[in-house]
């Protein structure tokens, strides 16, 4: 178990705040009311069963699905009422590691850490985007893998060559799709460790969704539990545990025995 | 004990809901495909622009598909002459044999050889590629990442199809008029100068302007068609399969229906 190094974390500054956030996908109610807020500098860790909707609430987040009701607001910006153009600004701002890591197949791993950054800072000269590729690979201790393809990755490898891709861009929030799935334990330990690097390096706020339990201790500042479409519990990993309600306990009752 | 059916239930039932339903659905698809279609030319008449990817595009499309469409092409040159022969000799005719072949392929079969064969090897790919992309969440991942994947996916590989598809087409042309060379030759033995003349003897302006338009109509749609499955493709590993299938279906069929409409239109300006 990986030692948590204290967070600066500022409660006065919510760099997110989502209010009433509803979601259906074909009559099927997903999200039914979410609340929540996000402090500058916390790692947020979100609990949940399979299905509970934590993918659609960070990909709402992202602008990638938008909400059926409800408010999101992103460092300052209501996402209702942003454009495009905007929307596409506020995402450099922010950084999405997906479960599989979803690398570009086709490019190697110097062009999937390029693409980003090329596309965004288009004054960059080409020794500055080395040294940003190079900089991020070595955040991410994958510095031997920059001729790569993805395919010759390992799941552990394509985890942190994700995770470094949306670090190029030093986005202010990180939100981190089942970041220890289908790894090893040794493996997990070692993307916990990284997530809690990149919140002391990169001065970063996470939402990190998860239903491993380990990962949640090790990397959470604060938990939050979503159960049947709502956060049922949010605080420590401690207060969220010895909770009396009987539908947290099962969830965590179920982990322990798996 | 009786239980009461739902609603919605019961209007399945009514006579002509299903076809309403699928109306509804059709017109929902164009709608679909016409915003699909009206984006990319949005995106490809503003800055920026992906020229690297655009020429690799070419690559891939154009240089890829050159073996295919040379061995296609000089094999249907090479039979329409054969077979044309016999009918042409009960006349005496078979000095015609170059006209008619240049005519035939320059106007009709070198731009609808390339366009099948695009659409089965190009369009079919470019289904399957960014059908699998958008499946695992590649797609999104560019988007997430303040890139406009729409511009650097599609509009690429639509400009690159209707650029490469014409060249293609002269191109298979030119090889097919050779495989006719080598049967007339083999036959009459008339002179690789004299066939060439007898082969742009027949042809005009608008022949050439007819074929180049229908190559570029059937280039942007296979491209469009591939791209348009692909991107909205959904449903795992299934969803990729039905992309690249409905891709060169599609394209196939909107080829040969584009066929009859151009060659209408072409025929006002004989």
């Amino acid at each position: 178990m990986i030692r948590k190094a204290k967070a600066n974390i500022d409660y006065n500054d919510a760099v997110i705040t989502i209010k009433g956030l509803k979601k259906s996908f074909e009559g099927n109610a997903v999200l039914k009311g979410v609340d929540l807020e996000l402090y500058k500098g916390e790692n947020l860790v979100v609990l949940g069963r399979s299905g509970t909707g934590k993918s659609v609430l960070i990909k709402v987040i992202s602008g990638l699905i938008k909400p059926d009701a409800g408010k999101v607001t992103l460092l300052g910006e209501e996402m209702n009422h942003v454009d495009e153009k905007q929307l596409q600004q506020l995402r450099t701002r922010i950084g999405f590691s997906f479960q599989n890591s979803a690398l570009y197949d086709s490019m190697t791993v110097r062009k999937n850490l390029e693409f980003p950054l090329v596309r965004n800072k288009k004054k960059l000269t080409r020794s500055e985007i080395n040294t940003a590729v190079e900089t991020v690979l070595e955040a991410v201790g994958l510095e031997q893998a920059i001729n790569q393809m993805p395919a010759e990755l390992s799941g552990g490898q394509r985890k942190r060559i994700g995770i470094a891709r949306t670090l190029i861009l030093n986005p202010e929030i990180m939100l981190y799709d089942e970041p220890t799935a289908g790894l090893d334990p040794i493996t997990c330990t070692e993307i916990n460790k990284l997530i809690n690097e990149v919140q002391q390096r990169y001065k970063t706020s996470s939402i990190i969704i998860t239903h491993d339990l380990t990962c949640a201790k090790e990397t959470g500042d604060r938990m939050a539990i979503l159960l049947d479409g709502k956060f049922e519990r949010q605080g420590s990993f401690e207060e969220v545990f010895n909770t009396d309600d009987e539908r947290v306990k099962r969830f965590f009752d179920y982990n322990f025995i798996k | 004990m009786t239980t009461k059916k739902p609603a919605e239930i019961k209007q399945v039932h009514k006579p002509g809901f299903a076809f309403t339903r699928w109306l509804t659905s059709v017109f929902i698809d164009f709608y679909k495909v016409f915003k699909f279609v009206g984006r990319f030319f949005r995106e490809v008449l503003f800055p920026p622009y992906e020229f690297n990817e655009i020429l690799r595009q070419c690559y891939e499309v154009g240089v890829r598909s050159l073996t295919i469409i040379s061995v296609t092409g000089f094999i249907v040159g090479l039979i329409f002459t054969k077979q044309s022969r016999p009918s042409l000799s009960e006349f005496g005719a078979t000095s015609w044999l170059p006209s008619l072949i240049s005519i035939a392929i320059m106007r009709a079969l070198a731009p609808l050889i390339t366009a099948i064969i695009a659409a089965g090897k190009v369009g079919s790919s470019i289904g399957a590629e960014l059908g699998s992309m958008r499946v695992t969440e590649q797609i999104d991942a560019m988007e997430v990442s303040g890139t406009k994947p729409f511009k650097y996916l599609v509009a690429t590989r639509v400009i690159a199809t209707t650029i490469t598809v014409p060249i293609l087409a002269m191109y298979a042309g030119f090889v097919a008029l050779m495989g006719g060379y080598v049967n007339v030759a083999q036959n009459e033995g008339t002179s690789y100068t004299t066939f060439m003349q007898q082969v742009f003897e027949p042809l005009s302006f608008v022949d050439f302007t007819s074929s180049l338009a229908k190559s570029i109509v059937f280039g942007f749609t296979i491209g469009m068609v591939g791209c348009y499955q692909g991107y909205n493709s959904s449903k795992g590993t299934e969803g990729v399969g039905k992309a690249a299938n409905m891709a060169v279906v599609t394209a196939m069929f909107l080829v040969f229906i584009e066929e009859v409409i151009i060659v209408q239109i072409f025929g006002w300006f004989r």
